[in-house]
């Protein structure tokens, strides 16, 4: 079964432990300086945003199906069945595909460093396979993000929307977005607010070029029957030609066309 | 002609000299300092121009291979070899491109072993390897008829008819591939370029482009190596263009009506400019000179015909890649000098290696005394090469 997280922005306090944790946890530094900075980088993979007393987080959303882990060629990112999706900086050649593919912007880029990685929240993977609960859900001091099945999450998350009628904004969001996310987000301010496109379309984007990329196996023999077939009868003309007598060879144009190239 | 070729050469030395330390700055200093890029715009002109143009460029290999040698077509036979160097020579500077511009290039060999082929990148990285290694093979005549080596031509030239499937074949899915790579933003790119026919565009561009660039070298060389203009060549090939260019025009209407676009072409925005200057120089200005005979027939018009193609579908590519993604990524991406210096110098060294082929091999004229990998009754006029750049 697949694990998610599921953030209910009406529950947090802008307490920020989660950033702290998650820098812990991915070892990366974290002072108040880096506490200041309202957005996802290279060495901040969450971030809780604030707009009055609203609060709400950004942390890679791990789709079902990730556009990051579809276009990479090299298979450095990847989905894994317990819900995380991974990074293997060895296999990563830096062609920044992914970065240009997610539709939430979560990929950043360690711009400045000479051997550079891609760097994102990759759900605290190693921890999640061994059945424990992410950094920022383990120290979320009031259950704001929350651990746990998928599917119980998804059933949690409607029963909220169900029980406080005008509380929330009636969406979860992540239950369908770009084909489904590991992570789901209740809010009673409109996503769009922080950033979040509610316009994505609900097909998983791999779909998208797979659509055109499956083709290719038949295209390959296909292709190659139908030219080795056009070249077969534009070059058998010429020789039928020349065994009848010694004429022009035929070539592709009617002959009359040819006067003019002489 | 003496001070105009030493203009050229102080430019081009200018630009090796500052690309020399656009290359330090990339190698030594990192992707960061030496690019404009950014987390919200992971892709500027290295990939836009260098790669996104650099292949489009080169089509004409592929397009005037298939005409001459699976369409039998043998009067283009003697701008053949002129378009696969140029083809080659593309392919090598997009290679180059890419050493610069991936993060880790010393990893560029890992699709061989890592696979994922749910991957367009992947997909663009067996073509570019695979189609560069059938263009070397396609090219190596020339430098073996050069060195007077029977054994291997004898080799190469069996081989010739499944190479130029195989390189047909290759070019076709690469061209339209690098459409492909954007179908997987259907939020992120404008909805002018954003289409599920993108691979089918840049597909047909590239014939377009293909043939534009032969027009465009025919012109060139004859004006600057002495070679004979094959007039009755290129008006063939312009007759060509102009079908290729409306069956693209027509498809390019018909998917903006269906998308429901062709409002916004009235609404002014950046991308609106963008995309006018586009649809003017490769589709409008084109057609409109094309289909004027008095214009189509003669070396002149063509060649500003060829030019103005060549320049429309430079920025079409570029609005795909860049215009198109700026407003989703809220951010301008203008290039910074060392990414401009380096792809200026991929230019410069474009044009220099191509006149030293020119020079130095028999590209445009196959010697009569040795064996050709065409057949010998079509051989160009043997033109003498009188390139006197040194």
């Amino acid at each position: 079964m697949s694990k998610a997280l599921l953030y209910d922005a009406t529950l947090c306090i802008d307490c920020k432990q989660c950033e702290g944790a998650c820098a812990e946890k991915n070892k990366l530094r974290y002072d108040d300086a880096v506490a200041a900075e309202d957005k996802q980088s290279e060495h901040k993979f969450t971030v809780v945003l604030a707009k009055g007393d609203k609060y709400m987080r950004r942390l890679c959303m791990n789709c079902a199906e990730p556009a990051c882990a579809s276009v990479c060629p090299v298979a450095a990112l990847r989905k894994t069945p317990a819900g995380p999706v991974i990074y293997e900086a060895s296999r990563c050649m830096g062609c920044r595909y992914c970065m240009v593919a997610c539709p939430f912007g979560v990929p950043k880029y360690e711009w400045n460093k000479l051997v550079p990685r891609v760097q994102k929240c990759t759900m605290c993977s190693d921890w999640v396979e061994a059945g424990e609960p992410t950094a920022c859900a383990a120290i979320c001091p009031t259950g704001a993000t929350k651990f746990g099945e998928r599917d119980e999450l998804i059933a949690e998350a409607q029963q909220r929307l169900r029980e406080n009628p005008g509380k929330y904004v009636n969406h979860i969001y992540g239950l369908n977005e770009v084909g489904g996310t590991s992570v789901l987000l209740l809010s009673s301010v409109p996503f769009e607010e922080f950033g979040y496109r509610t316009d994505l379309t609900r097909d998983p984007l791999p779909l998208f070029t797979y659509r055109v990329l499956s083709r290719i196996p038949d295209f390959i023999p296909l292709g190659g029957m139908v030219l080795g077939g056009v070249w077969w009868i534009t070059h058998r003309r010429e020789e039928v030609a020349e065994a009848e007598g010694g004429h022009e060879p035929t070539v592709f144009y009617p002959r009359h066309d040819d006067r003019r190239t002489k | 002609m003496k001070i105009k070729l030493t203009f050229w050469k102080l430019v081009f030395f200018f630009i090796m000299a500052s690309a020399v330390y656009a290359t330090y700055v990339r190698f030594a200093k990192g992707l960061g300092p030496s690019t404009n890029l950014s987390d919200q715009f992971p892709w500027g002109i290295w990939i836009g121009f260098d790669v996104l143009c650099g292949v489009m460029l080169a089509a004409g290999g592929f397009t005037l291979t298939a005409a001459v040698h699976i369409l039998n077509i043998k009067r283009l036979q003697p701008i053949v070899r002129p378009t696969i160097l140029t083809a080659f020579l593309g392919y090598l500077l997009v290679c180059v491109a890419l050493m610069f511009d991936l993060g880790k290039p010393y990893n560029i060999w890992h699709p061989l072993i890592m696979r994922n082929p749910h991957s367009v990148m992947f997909e663009v990285a067996y073509c570019v390897m695979l189609y560069t290694a059938v263009l070397s093979l396609e090219f190596s005549p020339i430098v073996l008829e050069h060195f007077n080596l029977h054994k291997p031509l004898k080799v190469v030239r069996a081989l010739l008819v499944p190479l130029v499937i195989g390189g047909v074949i290759l070019s076709t899915l690469h061209q339209s591939s690098l459409g492909t790579l954007y179908l997987i933003m259907p939020e992120k790119l404008h909805p002018f370029w954003y289409t599920p026919l993108l691979p089918v565009f840049f597909f047909l561009s590239a014939i377009a482009v293909g043939l534009a660039m032969t027009i465009f070298e025919s012109s060139m060389s004859s004006k600057h190596f002495g070679q004979h203009l094959e007039l009755p060549i290129i008006q063939e090939l312009g007759r060509v263009l102009l079908v290729v260019l409306a069956v693209y025009g027509i498809l390019r209407f018909e998917d903006l009506l269906h998308r429901g676009v062709l409002t916004l072409l009235f609404r002014p925005s950046y991308e609106t400019y963008l995309f006018w200057l586009e649809l003017v120089l490769a589709l409008i200005l084109p057609l409109i000179l094309l289909t004027q005979k008095r214009i189509r027939t003669t070396a002149g018009g063509l060649y500003v015909i060829a030019v103005l193609v060549v320049l429309g579908f430079i920025t079409n590519r570029l609005n795909v890649s860049i215009t198109g993604l700026e407003s989703s990524a809220g951010v301008r991406y203008i290039p910074k000098w060392t990414e401009l210096a380096i792809t200026a110098a991929i230019i410069a060294a474009g044009f220099a290696l191509f006149g030293l082929a020119a020079k130095y091999l028999p590209i445009f004229s196959a010697g009569e005394h040795r064996p050709t990998l065409e057949e010998p009754e079509t051989a160009a006029p043997a033109g003498v090469l009188s390139y006197d750049g040194d």
